[in-house]
């Protein structure tokens, strides 16, 4: 299968269309394979910066370093070896780690791509290792036969085929940077929590302003027309019995993306149900008769249910959409949560949108 | 609190006569779903599975068949039934 054929959640930037942001020196390390740059372990303003930007989605797929080695102190020839994505928001993470530390680092292409999905889609992989070891001369550079790879590269690197191939032992670092330290003092050995990925609620909170932000633009779309309609209906004398009710559709539109990104990304252990849409669809319900009841309009019942199935069925579309920012889902469970849900919210979806014109034509007749 | 997806659907296939209990399965694995006693790999939590392939990549025995890939609706959705599911493109996750 060529490239162009792959269909996708990420990250389509090409190969030369990467911009690759130099890493800032603060001396170098002479070695047999010539003078290797020292980096800093501290952030600048630019870097910080970098990370809001890229968690926001711009310019997410476009934020790469240089591929290649780096020295972090003074690393002599029996220091240890990390390899690492060049992803710049990883690679920044992973050096502020290393403070205080006498490492090298092999920063491999992975395009730009964090490592646990370059990892899936085979960027962070094998062979790309393999060639990255040659191409540093990393065996000139080193006396020890060890890359320390981080776990969730793991996907792409087949051990024993690297072993093979460049006669380099892989071992098997933490998930987390946070927890190299530690890592490294205990003599290269992760405690079973180290391998472990979790979930927890900064994790989700972090993600999900993503989710968010790549949602924004059918928000914002879609409540430019929910606020066009609102205006027509207040200009048309049959419909003067709408107007407060109409202006709840905006409101409900909003809530339901911020109940189907954000809350429920937050709430997601606790909300009903093992599969996304199901979480996602009785948050939004529930927010969303909150919203309408705060509102203090009184309403017919099926325009109750027409606000609640539109707004309980966006929302579940949207935490649907965040089985990919999770960690805990495998794809032949988001198949079959596909298969069961999508008709559901596509019947939702138009049920309560059906209900709702109905309920406005009535009022001409 | 260990968070779990739906289960009974992970394809993940363990041939225990190719097993010689390495453990490199229990190294690569983010989820728990191994163990090694007694010499031999177990699976202890096949629902934890996330498919990532981890397992099958660096099992030096080919004792490990798991259908590989990522659990992202945006991902599988934009695929259609055409090609592969395979992250990287137009807005999403990765």
């Amino acid at each position: 299968m060529n490239e162009n054929e792959q269909y996708s959640c990420g990250c389509s930037v090409k190969n030369n269309e990467i911009k690759y942001y130099s890493v800032p020196t603060v001396g170098s390390v002479a070695t047999e394979a010539g003078n290797i740059n020292v980096i800093s372990t501290k952030w600048s303003l630019c870097d910080y910066a970098g990370e809001i930007r890229v968690r926001l989605d711009i310019g997410r797929m476009n934020y790469a370093v240089t591929p290649g080695i780096y020295a972090i102190g003074k690393p002599d020839r029996q220091s240890p070896v990390l390899v690492s994505a060049n992803y710049k928001l990883s690679f920044d993470i992973l050096r502020r780690e290393l403070k205080g530390l006498n490492v090298w680092i092999i920063v491999i292409d992975s395009k730009g791509v964090n490592v646990w999905c370059a990892a899936g889609k085979g960027t962070f992989g094998t062979e790309e290792l393999v060639r990255r070891v040659n191409v540093t001369g990393l065996e000139k550079i080193i006396s020890i036969r060890k890359l320390i790879v981080p776990q969730l590269g793991a996907p792409g690197i087949s051990a024993h085929t690297v072993q093979k191939l460049c006669g380099f032992q892989v071992i098997y670092g933490p998930v987390r940077a946070s927890d190299i330290k530690k890592y490294i003092a205990a003599g290269m050995k992760a405690s079973p929590e180290m391998r472990h990925v979790d979930f927890g609620v900064i994790d989700r909170l972090t993600v999900s302003w993503l989710e968010l932000a790549l949602a924004a633009r059918i928000a914002i779309l879609g409540t430019v027309l929910l606020i066009g309609l609102v205006m027509l209906i207040e200009r048309i004398p049959a419909l003067a019995g709408l107007k407060g009710e109409a202006r709840l559709l905006p409101i409900l539109f909003l809530v339901s993306i911020l109940s189907g990104t954000v809350f429920n990304a937050v709430l997601l252990p606790f909300l009903p149900g093992r599969a996304f849409s199901l979480k996602g669809g009785v948050l939004g319900a529930f927010i969303c008769s909150g919203v309408i009841y705060a509102s203090g309009q009184y309403l017919a019942v099926t325009t109750w249910l027409s606000l609640i199935l539109m707004s309980s069925g966006i929302s579940a579309f949207l935490a649907l959409n965040f089985t990919g920012a999770s960690t805990y889902t495998s794809l032949s469970g988001v198949k079959k949560e596909i298969r069961y849900s999508i008709p559901l919210i596509v019947a939702m979806v138009s049920c309560g949108a059906f209900l709702e014109i109905v309920h406005i034509l009535r009022r001409f007749m | 609190m260990k968070l779990k997806y739906l289960s009974n659907v992970v394809t993940l296939k363990y041939d225990v006569n190719r097993c010689v209990g390495c453990g490199r399965c229990v190294e690569v694995c983010p989820r728990r779903v191994f163990s090694v006693e007694s010499g031999k790999a177990n699976i202890i939590d096949k629902d934890a599975c996330i498919e990532c392939g981890a397992c099958m990549k660096n099992c030096p025995f080919e004792a490990i068949k798991v259908n590989a890939g990522v659990g992202c609706a945006a991902a599988i959705l934009a695929s259609g039934k055409k090609g592969n599911v395979v992250c990287g493109s137009e807005g999403g996750c990765c």
